[in-house]
């Protein structure tokens, strides 16, 4: 067999690796520029939620401050399941999907890329819905302790659900079974932005009950390992 | 298997056909295509009863069968995109079950679903999959590619706002992107135009090394393929050379096949 | 035409020679008799160890007696899902179905126990603490972990397709419990934030007293009886559904 003359040099694995999730997280983004639905539905999602809580909770100015860390992180975590729905439903939709798994790529970039795009539409999100929630709460949201915490919080839940949304959304019930799966796992996620958030709003720099950055930390590179090695198997037929 | 047999269902099956074929003519290796025995289970229904294929370099062969005969599943294990129940596939000297990533960047695929992003550009499709396949000189290749297909000026515009034709040429143009050395086309005449199955015509002829092409019109496999496939019940019933058979001939056989297996 | 069951899979996606695994006449019935047997002799030494020969506990009386119980039945939930974790392993790297079997088992065993493990907590605690429920970090982590292991048996019930089944479970068989450690962790971070009161504290007390501690293994040896004997009769009955999957696909090849 001929040399085929198409194909490029490939100068290393790793950068041709980091090209191709590059090219699929900028064509998610791309779509998502152009069809816009799911940024803006989530970020509405979030506003309305917080609206919900107000009016279920009945909170007074008072409370609020010790209430605002775990209504910001079920708020999240919602919206999220939301945004994560998407992710995968269109391709499946579309038809798109197969045309992805021809490809010669490693199938955990395609994971990698779909978390990126996650992570980004989520950011998007966020920083509408922090100084929102900052502003209604009259808390100190937009602190660089908080920012971080809130960005950790959404890489591990975008590399935990991603590697969950590609599974259910090859199933029936798909919407029902995504939070079943996800959100049990996701319990110390929960915990360590919840508290971490709790005590960087009571005026610490960082959290100090508890190494909650490093739980985080670790959670993330347990999911994004995990998955990396078990995608593949999701997506086989 | 020559046409002077008056009853092509009085050989059994397929894979007695190939084996016997095999003996008979020499052929070089390494093949294109080498399959035996395949099987493909959705639960416990099998939608393929056991497939042996043999493609070789330069060759052009087509699949047709009746609805549910299982041409899209055979399809789709040559495309490596579903893993068999049962059975060895090799591809262009690969192992394709154990090695399957090492195959694909040399298949090109035009399946029922176009694989096109409807609110990317043409061109933007093209770009990403020629990224995804590692194509050198992408911007040439995708203007060139735009242009073999008739869609020369039409890069700019959104596949959603293209006609099904259009769309169809384009997954064309996808599948050809990175000079692939097996095409598999299922059902490639989907919307398409005079004009466009001229160009399809052309291409199955001139540009892949080999090919796989499924179909309903038997009138498109004599005149397209060098050799035909009739697929039943997720078996091949028949395979002969085209060289050697008239439509009417083809047929007449394919209604036999057909009705023997309902 | 050879049958799929007697082919030599090259690639073998699907479980290996079904016809290995036997329904049960003959040998293999006579471990199943013996551990049963041994079972039941165990569980009613236990009850023994429980009820008679463990001394009562000053501060709780009687009902600490659920202690021998509610904390064999944790480490047998932890260890059904461990072999769930393995189970998983390796049927991904092998494809065989007999991995997929003891998963699938061993996750509804486990689901079981877990359920017992946290309403025999409920029970201790009503008495001891006055509430039905308290959110005690070990009480906490099993919920969590039972919340899992419930998924774990709805995903295989949503998507009813073998292998695709068996390998989405592995997954998640295979992520949860390398969440397990993570998700302790958490909760005992939290709850030393926020101190609830404890229903059961093996740590917490060093020294059983030698009785009691003698007690506790003899329920755990039972109870890990138990979970054996149920799991050769779990995987056998998976393994017959296997085989009417493996002759359904044999009688499909066959035409129809």
């Amino acid at each position: 067999m001929s040399e085929p003359s198409a194909l490029s040099p490939q100068p290393s694995a790793l950068g041709s690796y980091l090209r191709v999730v590059g090219a699929l997280a900028l064509k998610d983004l791309r779509l998502e520029s152009r069809r816009r639905e799911t940024v803006a539905g989530v970020l509405v999602f979030v506003l309305l939620v917080l609206g919900l809580f107000q009016f279920a909770l009945d909170f007074e100015r008072a409370e609020a401050r010790r209430l605002v860390p775990g209504v910001l992180w079920i708020t999240l975590l919602f919206a999220g399941l939301l945004a994560l729905g998407r992710a995968f439903a269109a391709e499946r939709d579309q038809g798109t999907l197969d045309g992805l798994l021809l490809a010669p790529i490693d199938r955990s970039a395609l994971y990698l890329a779909k978390v990126l795009a996650t992570v980004v539409m989520m950011s998007a999100v966020e920083a509408v819905a922090l100084p929102v929630f900052a502003g209604v709460f009259d808390a100190p949201l937009l602190a660089p302790g908080v920012l971080l915490t809130v960005f950790l919080g959404t890489l591990g839940f975008a590399a935990a659900g991603t590697l969950f949304a590609a599974l259910a959304a090859q199933t029936r019930a798909r919407d029902v079974l995504l939070p079943l799966l996800l959100l049990p796992l996701l319990v110390p996620l929960l915990i360590g932005a919840a508290r971490a958030t709790d005590d960087l709003l009571a005026g610490a720099a960082t959290p100090v009950s508890a190494p909650w950055w490093e739980l985080l930390a670790g959670l993330c590179a347990l999911f994004l390992g995990a998955s990396v090695l078990l995608f593949d198997a999701l997506l086989e037929e | 298997m020559t046409g002077a047999t008056a009853n092509p269902l009085a050989k059994l099956r397929g894979r007695e056909l190939a084996a016997e074929g095999a003996a008979a003519v020499p052929r070089p290796a390494p093949s294109v295509v080498e399959a035996r025995g395949l099987v493909k289970f959705y639960g416990a229904t099998a939608a393929l009863r056991g497939c042996d294929l043999r493609l070789d370099a330069g060759e052009r062969l087509a699949l047709v069968g009746p609805n549910g005969a299982g041409k899209t599943t055979l399809l789709k294990l040559l495309a490596t995109l579903v893993r068999p129940s049962a059975g060895r596939l090799m591809l262009l000297g690969v192992d394709a079950l154990r090695q399957p990533a090492a195959v694909r960047g040399r298949l090109g695929v035009v399946a029922h679903d176009t694989y096109l992003y409807r609110d990317l550009t043409a061109a933007e499709n093209l770009k990403l999959y020629g990224r995804l396949y590692g194509v050198d000189r992408l911007d040439e290749r995708v203007a060139a590619g735009l242009a073999t297909i008739g869609l020369g000026g039409l890069g700019g515009r959104r596949v959603g706002t293209l006609s099904r034709g259009q769309q169809q040429r384009l997954a064309l143009a996808r599948a050809l992107l990175h000079e692939p050395a097996l095409l598999l086309l299922d059902e490639p005449d989907t919307g398409l135009d005079e004009a466009g199955q001229g160009l399809l015509a052309a291409i199955v002829r001139e540009r892949a090394p080999a090919v796989v092409l499924a179909t309903h019109a038997l009138e498109r496999a004599l005149a397209l393929a060098d050799r035909v496939a009739i697929l039943s019940g997720g078996r091949i019933a028949y395979s002969a050379p085209t060289a050697d058979l008239t439509l009417a001939d083809l047929r007449a056989t394919y209604r036999g096949v057909a009705s023997a297996d309902a | 035409m050879s049958s799929i069951l007697t082919r030599e899979p090259i690639a073998a996606p699907a479980g290996r020679d079904a016809r290995r695994f036997s329904a049960g006449f003959g040998k293999q019935d006579r471990v199943l008799n013996v551990l049963f047997v041994l079972t039941v002799v165990a569980m009613l030494a236990a009850l023994y160890a429980i009820f008679v020969y463990a001394p009562t506990e000053r501060v709780m009386g009687h009902v600490q007696r659920i202690f021998y119980v509610h904390v064999s039945l944790a480490w047998l939930s932890y260890l059904a899902f461990l072999v769930v974790f393995v189970a998983s392993i390796v049927y991904l790297w092998r494809r065989d179905e007999r991995w997929d079997a003891a998963a699938r088992a061993s996750a509804e065993i486990g689901v079981v126990f877990t359920t017992l493990f946290i309403i025999s907590g409920s029970l201790w605690g009503r008495p001891v603490w006055g509430t039905w429920w308290t959110w005690d970090a070990r009480l906490t982590t099993t919920a969590i972990l039972w919340f899992i292991y419930v998924a774990y048996l709805m995903l295989r019930a949503y998507v009813p397709d073998m292998p695709r089944a068996a390998r989405y479970a592995a997954v998640l068989g295979i992520v949860g419990f390398v969440d397990v450690p993570i998700i302790h962790m958490s909760v005992v971070w939290w709850r030393t934030l926020h101190p609830e009161p404890t229903v059961a504290r093996l740590d917490s007390s060093p020294l059983l007293p030698p009785e009691m501690l003698a007690t506790l293994v003899v329920a755990s040896v039972a109870f890990g009886l138990l979970y054996v004997t149920l799991m050769i009769v779990r995987v056998r009955l998976e393994r017959a559904r296997d085989e009417v999957r493996y002759l359904q696909q044999a009688l499909s090849l066959r035409g129809e």
